[in-house]
């Protein structure tokens, strides 16, 4: 979607400011917050890109003026209402109204670790052969989709080369609505910056995206 | 670390000591437990493994050995996740690695136009500022201008690749190895390896500046 999320490229935010020292969180709310979203995607009452999908849906003046936990927060709570694991009145007092929905995993301390250190790949067997070839020049296509996608709206119509095939992959657009992983190949484009941003860009600069199959045409 | 939050009082869930967001995040831990949806211990190994266990050391230890061995420089540049494992790194966050060299023609920038896609494994949780608007507005358009907020000023004739996560894959920097440091142990080296280096807004320190901050 064009949200508020999809930055790049868009100018007035001012300068990147570095924290010395910066700590891992800033706040004994933040670290919870982190935490029960870890957990909570754990159960599998939703996965990664839904959650992505609900955090860029925050109307953009309120997603910009957001910290990035209260981002997690607010979609934290959309998620476990829109998947009916509590209620909004339960959300709001803190306290169980209703029984527990049964999820299907619940984190414990005792294989946090062993589980995160394999992660969760999300490459797939393919159900085809690739479309494009390295080297070959593409085109990102102009789409302008209402729901979650992963091609940021700086690339739609630019020519890019493919430089890399890395498998297929889950796909976003569908997964993150729960219609499918439907696994797409994917590719990494590189576009020069005089194609995105004109004949100012930087001299012989170039941007890559990491993108699916479906988000090209041929040239 | 503090375990205040433990206490679970159903009956001032809204205590004048809290912020709303405290009293909202609380609530909602509450709410979470006595569902059996999350186990306290769980968050709090959650928090103790990012904050404490999961950091750019680990990165540091990949770059330190891939200046030490060529060998192992290869098998990173060529597929970057089995090759990280081999050091006992990996995982959530760092399923699909892709690790990309600095050389005196090409710098690389990393960013998250869309989020904030980061290595975990090998960085652990992103720094404020990767996951801010400021930088994933400009790093595509304006790496240099980027780079100059950081006090990095690179050679003109030395061009900018950025790579936007914008998939699964997750990138880092392998900077290039900083002069002087010949016949440095793996170890001397990593000292010289900051977390921005490996992101590519930063290079890494040279020998005798490690104790700065």
């Amino acid at each position: 979607m064009n949200g508020a999320q999809d930055l790049g490229g868009a100018h007035g935010f001012g300068p990147v400011r570095p924290e010395p020292n910066e700590p891992v969180f800033h706040a004994d709310w933040e670290k919870r917050v982190f935490a029960m979203a870890m957990a909570m995607g754990f159960t599998g009452s939703w996965n990664l890109d839904g959650s992505r999908a609900t955090r860029e849906s925050l109307p953009p003046a309120q997603y910009l003026a957001s910290s990035y936990y209260d981002i997690w927060l607010e979609a934290l709570e959309a998620q476990i209402l829109a998947n009916g694991l509590a209620t909004r009145e339960e959300i709001a007092t803190g306290r169980a109204a209703e029984p527990p929905k049964p999820v299907a995993r619940v984190l414990t301390a005792d294989i946090l670790e062993p589980r995160f250190r394999v992660g969760f790949p999300s490459d797939r067997e393919p159900e085809g052969p690739a479309r494009f070839a390295i080297g070959e020049t593409v085109v990102a296509k102009v789409m302008n989709p209402v729901g979650h996608t992963r091609l940021p709206r700086y690339v739609r119509g630019r020519r890019g080369v493919v430089e890399a095939i890395h498998g297929a992959f889950v796909f976003p657009d569908t997964n993150a609505y729960k219609r499918g992983e439907n696994p797409a190949w994917l590719y990494t484009v590189a576009f020069t910056a005089s194609e995105l941003w004109g004949p100012e860009a930087d001299p012989g600069g170039r941007v890559t995206i990491a993108a699916f199959e479906p988000y090209f045409d041929p040239a | 670390m503090t375990h205040d939050h433990h206490h679970h009082d159903h009956d001032h869930p809204h205590g004048s000591d809290l912020t709303p967001v405290e009293a909202r995040v609380r609530a909602l831990e509450s709410l979470l437990v006595e569902k059996g949806y999350v186990q306290p211990a769980a968050l709090d190994a959650l928090v103790e493994m990012y904050e404490t266990k999961v950091g750019p050391h680990l990165g540091a230890r990949v770059v330190a050995r891939a200046w030490t061995d060529p060998a192992y420089r290869d098998r990173l540049l060529e597929d970057a996740t089995p090759t990280i494992a081999e050091l006992g790194i990996g995982g959530r966050g760092g399923e699909h690695m892709v690790v990309v060299e600095n050389t005196p023609e090409v710098h690389n920038m990393v960013v998250c136009t869309l989020c904030s896609c980061y290595p975990w494994p090998v960085l652990g949780l992103p720094p404020v500022w990767y996951k801010a608007p400021a930088y994933r507005a400009r790093a595509v358009i304006d790496p240099r201008g980027v780079l100059t907020d950081f006090g990095v000023g690179l050679p003109e004739t030395t061009r900018i690749t950025v790579w936007d996560s914008t998939a699964e894959t997750r990138f880092m920097v392998l900077p290039m190895r900083p002069a002087g440091t010949e016949g440095f142990s793996e170890e001397a080296l990593a000292a010289l390896v900051t977390r921005d280096a490996m992101i590519g807004t930063g290079l890494p320190l040279s020998p005798g500046a490690e104790i700065q901050p």
